[in-house]
């Protein structure tokens, strides 16, 4: 089925990024096969519904509730099913937890899978070419792109997503956060945090 | 041998820049439109999310490398859309009917885009291909890497991963072969696995000795080691 013909169709539409795109979006509203308002839909849910807001809830949660941590580390799925974060790239979910003697980053080398459903949509350094081709060579060069130094003792361990199978980092809990609230803790937990690529902020 | 979208490891792509957190989901409208656009086309169900991955591999190394992220998701699209017949290269020209398709009445509507998105697309299946690892277990890669039933296919192990031993850390149960999938041949579900490989099975000047990394693979892309 590969058929590499060089003449592939997308040549066929205008070569701008921007009027391509409406292009294709006004061929098929004109054939009814998609429906602008779905569209605007669509771009509303990642613009403003779903984002690493909540993931932030549940490392907060997980930093908190012993019982939830263990219910993550036994079926992450179900769990973040339960709170209503479950959907579309992010079927399968595992947590990976941060420790001081393993650090873990996630990748997508091959396209760049991402747990949209906790973290919304990638940022564009994810799906850059400079981290899906270096975060597994060299993930330490990499974190201090991101001003974070790893010491000797600590493991790397690098996730490349090449399945369905979705991670999110746990990140470690800041010290000196004994007293604060879940909404409090949440606060501290970056996007970047739950990558792999930064850690919690100190309050 | 795989294709260019297969770039683990490779040197010379310079600093990864960071961005503000706050910053904009799509800095440019049209990001958004391509997402979406994209997105909606699935509900005609003439593809599946391996199809549709193999469509933006199949890009010619050139267009892969000039295409910014968003550009790779249309340019795919177009050409899955005219691979399938539901458009065709006239009406990507500008010079093909209007009026209803025939498969219009599929069209995603707002009021469903909520369910849609909630229900994603699970890919774990039953299977009747027993697990023959288990945690701990020490497996080695397939080498060469590159899809055994198509020549030129889609598959998910990666270059830099291939003739590499490492253990199986985790079973993620059965999931369906996007070797097959991406192809049409059928869903062919067997045991994922991931598995973790020391940095210096898979680089010639690993950054620690303890480091790792670990990769989702296919019970048929390992053998025991």
């Amino acid at each position: 089925m590969p058929h590499d013909d060089h003449d592939h169709p997308h040549s066929l539409l205008p070569p701008d990024p921007a009027l391509r795109v409406k292009a294709l979006e006004t061929i098929l509203t004109r054939k009814g096969l998609i429906d602008p308002a779905a569209l605007d839909e669509i771009i509303d849910t990642y613009e403003n519904k779903i984002g690493p807001k909540n993931g932030a809830r549940v490392v907060a949660r997980a930093w908190s509730d012993s019982a939830f941590l263990e219910a993550l580390r036994v079926d992450a799925t179900a769990v973040v099913k339960d709170i209503g974060f479950y959907g579309r790239q992010g079927e399968h979910m595992v947590i990976v937890e941060n420790t001081p003697e393993v650090h873990n980053m996630v990748v997508c080398t091959l396209c760049s899978c991402y747990p949209w459903p906790l973290l919304g949509i990638p940022p564009g350094w994810y799906k850059s070419d400079a981290y899906r081709a270096r975060a597994v060579r060299e993930p330490r060069k990499v974190l201090v792109d991101f001003g974070v130094s790893l010491g000797e003792n600590t493991a790397v361990r690098v996730w490349d997503s090449t399945a369905e199978v979705r991670y999110l980092v746990i990140p470690m809990r800041p010290e000196g956060t004994d007293g604060l609230d879940e909404d409090a803790l949440a606060a501290l937990v970056t996007r970047d945090s739950m990558i792999g690529t930064g850690l919690a902020v100190a309050p | 041998m795989t294709r260019v979208h297969d770039m683990g490891g490779r040197y010379g792509d310079g600093p990864v820049v960071p961005e503000d957190e706050n910053g904009p989901v799509f800095p440019k409208d049209w990001h958004g439109r391509a997402l979406a656009v994209t997105l909606a086309c699935g509900s005609l169900g003439q593809w599946n999310i391996d199809i549709s991955r193999h469509a933006r591999e199949q890009l010619s190394p050139q267009d892969y490398m000039r295409f910014s992220y968003y550009e790779k998701w249309t340019a795919g699209l177009a050409d899955l859309l005219v691979e399938t017949g539901v458009l065709t290269r006239e009406d990507l020209t500008g010079e093909g009917p209007d009026g209803p398709h025939p498969l219009a009445d599929r069209a995603m509507k707002p009021e469903a885009v909520k369910q849609t998105l909630v229900n994603g697309g699970p890919a774990d299946r039953d299977s009747n291909i027993a697990p023959l690892f288990e945690p701990g277990q020490a497996v080695r890669t397939a080498r060469p890497t590159g899809n055994r039933l198509v020549d030129g296919g889609h598959t998910r192990l990666p270059a830099y991963a291939a003739g590499a031993t490492g253990r199986i850390v985790r079973l993620h149960g059965s999931h369906v072969l996007p070797d097959s999938s991406a192809h049409r041949l059928g869903e062919a579900p067997e045991p994922l696995y991931a598995v973790a490989f020391p940095a210096a099975e898979l680089w010639t000047d690993p950054e620690h000795p303890d480091d790792e990394v670990v990769l989702d693979l296919w019970q048929s892309y390992l053998e025991p080691a």
